[in-house]
């Protein structure tokens, strides 16, 4: 899994250069938003990695794979942190990373694409659709979307906290992750 | 105001001001120790569901507070009895008017650092309230402090209450604390015996 992850990053970053484009990471941002006692929580992962290949000409040649540093979450409270890097969660040591993995790009109308892809999470893969705003700018490129998923299908959050009346089963992930053409940075 | 019985009006506490007086009471004990005991828990869905108990708890005095200061000033407090000394009336009123003070400022500190910490209160987790202040982890951390000295305070002056209280009841013998505790009877008689 983790040699998988390494062998499959080097592959897109070998491949980087050929798409002519950077993630701004300062200005990219993978959050998330759940219901704690019907209170929304939210939160970030402060590292990731995303190769993005984005032609809207050709959007079913498109691609796109995102790699989610687990240890990175920032939850607004260290306890949140904490507990959500054990076994019972992510269990990080033994699934650091989340990936998602294009297989397809859709058009549905003008700037919006629909991604689908695989999600991975703590070893447990499940295929997602994802809604994305794509707004080019000079030699800018944003990609803006969100999706919803459902924990307990990764088995986040497992025993006691299994119960979806303190902790809901709903996770909104949002992210914009913003690509600059080589050259072309402000 | 139209009262029928003004003399009776200003000898004992209306039933309304009773029933707010110790449904506070009890809010503000069950609270206190919901609060002291959870901020030791492990984080469990259990510590999740105090927290948010204690912040509705919370939520309830404040506005139970706000309907009883609403109340005392539109309706008179029974006078204090006429054997107490001048400065045992202004250490009573001082500590009243305190205790109306922490009333509402223990709930009002909960409900700020819980925004500063991040985590917007939601009364009975279906009305949000809003943040009063934004994300901000120094003044969280800030009002957490506050939030305790100020609970220990409202401890203290509660303890105080009470003791003088049961101190005008079996000491005074006068109706101080039968007039705000249905069904204990007056000791006024006793002294005259």
């Amino acid at each position: 899994m983790k040699w998988g992850s390494v062998l499959f990053a080097a592959g897109l970053l070998a491949a980087a250069p050929a798409f002519g484009a950077d993630v701004d990471y300062a200005a990219s941002r993978i959050g998330f938003t759940f219901k704690q006692m019907n209170v929304p929580v939210e939160g970030t992962f402060r590292r990731f990695t995303a190769q993005l290949q984005f032609d809207a000409a050709k959007p079913d040649r498109s691609r796109a794979a995102v790699e989610v540093d687990l240890a990175s979450i920032d939850t607004g409270s260290s306890d949140g942190d904490d507990e959500s890097q054990h076994k019972s969660w992510f269990d990080v040591e033994a699934f650091p990373k989340a990936t998602f993995q294009s297989n397809g790009v859709r058009r549905l109308g003008p700037d919006r694409y629909e991604i689908s892809g695989t999600l991975t999470i703590k070893g447990h893969a499940q295929d997602v659709a994802v809604p994305v705003t794509i707004q080019r700018h000079g030699g800018t490129t944003m990609f803006d979307g969100a999706f919803t998923i459902k924990r307990l299908a990764f088995n986040i959050g497992e025993g006691v906290w299994a119960d979806t009346d303190t902790v809901a089963d709903e996770v909104q992930v949002r992210f914009r992750i913003v690509q600059r053409e080589t050259g072309a940075k402000t | 105001m139209m009262n029928a019985f003004p003399l009776n009006a200003t000898s004992r506490y209306t039933r309304t001001a009773i029933g707010l007086h110790w449904l506070v009471a009890v809010l503000i004990l069950g609270s206190f120790a919901v609060g002291l005991y959870m901020v030791g828990l492990k984080v469990s869905p259990f510590k999740l569901r105090l927290f948010s108990y204690h912040k509705w708890i919370g939520v309830t005095v404040f506005l139970l507070a706000l309907a009883r200061i609403v109340w005392r000033w539109r309706h008179r407090a029974p006078a204090l009895p006429a054997a107490m000394r001048p400065w045992e009336r202004i250490v009573a009123h001082a500590t009243h008017m305190l205790l109306y003070v922490l009333l509402l400022a223990v709930p009002l500190t909960g409900w700020l650092m819980s925004s500063a910490h991040g985590f917007p209160v939601v009364y009975f987790g279906v009305i949000p309230l809003p943040d009063l202040v934004g994300k901000n982890k120094e003044l969280a951390e800030a009002l957490e402090t506050v939030h305790y000295v100020l609970n220990k305070s409202l401890l203290i002056l509660v303890l105080l209450h009470a003791a003088a209280a049961i101190k005008h009841h079996y000491y005074d013998h006068d109706d101080v604390l039968a007039r705000m505790l249905p069904g204990l009877r007056p000791r006024l008689t006793n002294k005259e015996n």
